[in-house]
């Protein structure tokens, strides 16, 4: 009993430590030294993996995704410590503060369409379509606590209770349905179910008479056949008048709105020097379309991909956004074009 | 039950009473226990018949992939043994020397009470909170990056100060006889403590080690903090590589719109079940195999 089982453990373990220390940092390894180092949004997640997957088995360049969300990725990224940034909402100034102040330019790119679907319960027979008007009565603030049954809405639906399901107030979704619907970003009712994961709303809305929610669009296509879904109207004549159901082609052209929006991945100006960051931009503008609608997301259409294409190329750096914030209803034409300050 | 206990024993009906009491409560305790565990049984029923008939050597052996029935754990899986394994490495010889030190050494010095309430009030802070610790520390200020090295180190801090108490507790289940019989014999204090307290206290201070490793293994937050990845075609092959966890993987899965992703979360969830019984049973067999060594 002289060395005793702990005593050999500890000094194994203090030895690999000492060895381990040894090593010291050799920047991000891997198989090969090329790396392409993306982080940021959950939403935009399965975009990039689906990207990374294809673009490794066509080049063997690996790539890594994570999900630090649209504000974490952006503080990685305006520290030069990732390539790119996936953002469900544009940069904001603060972020784009930090970035000048790091010396980091960046490229900002729309990849695809998310729309949000407004559902009910497929029992729910009396309702067909709803106003944005009515959504706003719905979620704003002020209606907490006193708006509560479907007749407060319009008078012709039934005098029973309604039960509100939505996005977690942390998730790009919130902020987006907020801003369209209320108007203020981050302003709405509290006294809803809120989940940052999805599939829980989904599991709500099925199993509830009385419910009513939103979600991506995505969730709604996989659940097609337990949701039914809601047309809104914008109760204006352009793009197009009367309730538009969400689908492929109403969320690409810009008739459902006001709940559709571009998601976004900036490209920094310096890791794009890399051959290995400039060869995934392009391969990730090439198949983006594709590869989005795989994953339940709305390509922004060949001319779209073609000006996005065109945009990485003539390196315009900054955001179409620097002076607006979140805004609703640009068109991808007016969000490509739009003036941007010189870094 | 007290003032019944501590009544002498009567005979007829106080007695019945009483004998009655002791069954209600034997019935009470196991119905909650069978409640508890139905609920686990039900919940592992539930995980293994949506996840069984996606595992496969294939699963465990490929990378994520945007399509469900190509997707694997493979970088998630030696991702999270790395992690977990060093984490050890860093948690077990910090821990023991610190516990060490307190019930040895420190006595009631007004430092080693400081540093003691410190140890029980880390026991119980959100595991973010070391993860914001973790990305300030030891991804930016010791420039570690975001490697396995800083997401080991910072389950080693979540892990500290149960290993600490659990290895108080067991340095304080060795005898005083012990000892005063090593003192006699002309041992130092240190030697005391080498040859005779520590391997005595061997099968509690690894009990301690292995209920805390098995709470790091679960964690995501602290690890999404610090900038652990959720897509990577590779296994980490160093202390410094990007890696990431089974737990980040499962979150992910689960997450996704489409239905066949959960049956995949569901077998990765098998898979860290299997992974978190093994250490469990490695601690229990060497606990047991080192009391039976220690006796002779």
């Amino acid at each position: 009993m002289s060395v005793s089982l702990l005593s050999r453990l500890c000094l194994t373990a203090a030895m690999a430590a000492v060895l381990a220390a040894c090593g010291g940092p050799q920047g991000p390894s891997g198989s090969g030294s090329a790396l392409v180092r993306l982080d940021g949004s959950s939403t935009v997640f399965p975009i990039s993996e689906a990207v990374a997957e294809e673009f490794r088995l066509a080049t063997g360049t690996n790539v890594t995704v994570g999900i630090s969300g649209t504000g974490g990725g952006f503080q990685k990224f305006c520290r030069g410590e990732t390539d790119i940034s996936n953002a469900s909402r544009p940069i904001s100034e603060v972020e784009i503060e930090a970035c000048r102040k790091s010396g980091i330019g960046f490229i900002e790119l729309p990849m695809a369409y998310d729309g949000i679907a407004i559902v009910v319960n497929p029992k729910a027979s009396w309702i067909e379509s709803i106003t944005v008007a009515e959504l706003k009565r719905l979620w704003e603030p002020g209606a907490q606590g006193t708006v509560r049954r479907w007749n407060q809405v319009r008078a012709s639906w039934p005098d029973r209770e309604i039960h509100l399901f939505g996005a977690g107030v942390d998730s790009g979704t919130y902020d987006y349905f907020t801003q369209a619907i209320t108007g203020k970003e981050g302003a709405s009712r509290g006294d809803f179910t809120a989940s940052e994961d999805d599939n829980v709303l989904v599991q709500g809305i099925r199993n509830d008479e009385l419910a009513l929610g939103f979600l991506p669009f995505a969730y709604y296509h996989e659940n097609r056949d337990s949701l039914k879904l809601i047309p809104v109207d914008d109760e204006q004549d352009l793009p197009v008048a009367g309730p538009v159901a969400p689908n492929m082609d109403t969320i690409r052209s810009g008739d459902y709105q006001p709940l559709s929006r571009p998601v976004f991945i900036y490209v920094s100006e310096p890791a794009l020097a890399r051959p290995e960051v400039q060869a995934f931009m392009d391969f990730y503008v090439a198949n983006a379309g594709e590869l989005a609608a795989e994953v339940g997301y709305v390509d922004l259409g060949t001319e779209g991909y073609r000006l996005v294409g065109e945009h990485l190329a003539s390196r315009r750096l900054g955001s179409a956004f620097e002076h607006g914030g979140s805004q609703v209803g640009l068109t991808l034409e007016q969000l490509l074009s739009r003036e941007r300050l010189p870094q | 039950m007290t003032a019944a206990d501590h009544a002498p024993v009567q005979a007829g009906r106080g007695n019945a009473g009483r004998l009655w009491a002791d069954r209600a409560f034997q019935a009470v305790g196991l119905g909650v226990l069978i409640v508890a565990l139905s609920a686990l049984a039900a919940l592992l029923y539930d995980v293994w018949s949506d996840g069984y008939h996606r595992l496969s050597w294939q699963f465990l052996t490929t990378f994520p992939s945007r399509r469900a029935d190509n997707a694997g754990i493979y970088a998630a899986l030696i991702g999270s043994i790395y992690v977990i394994t060093v984490t050890a490495v860093l948690a077990l010889p910090i821990g023991v020397a610190a516990a060490v030190y307190l019930e040895e050494y420190g006595g009631r010095s007004r430092v080693a009470k400081f540093i003691e309430l410190n140890i029980a009030n880390l026991a119980s802070v959100p595991s973010i909170i070391y993860g914001l610790l973790g990305l300030g520390l030891f991804v930016r200020m010791m420039g570690m990056g975001r490697s396995v090295l800083a997401g080991a180190a910072t389950l080693a801090l979540l892990a500290l100060p149960v290993v600490i108490l659990s290895t108080r507790e067991a340095l304080r289940t060795v005898p005083m006889s012990i000892r005063e019989g090593s003192y006699a014999l002309g041992a130092t204090k240190w030697q005391t403590i080498w040859h005779q307290v520590l391997p005595m206290a061997t099968p509690g201070i690894l009990t301690g080690l292995i209920l805390s490793l098995s709470r790091a293994i679960g964690e995501t937050a602290p690890l999404i903090t610090i900038g652990a990845l959720t897509y990577i075609p590779f296994a980490p092959d160093s202390i410094w590589s990007p890696f990431t966890v089974l737990p980040i993987q499962i979150f992910n899965w689960v997450s996704r719109p489409q239905a066949e992703f959960k049956t995949v979360a569901a077998a990765a969830i098998i898979v860290l079940l299997i992974l978190l019984l093994t250490m469990n049973a490695a601690a229990i067999l060497l606990r047991d195999r080192y009391q039976k060594q220690g006796r002779v």
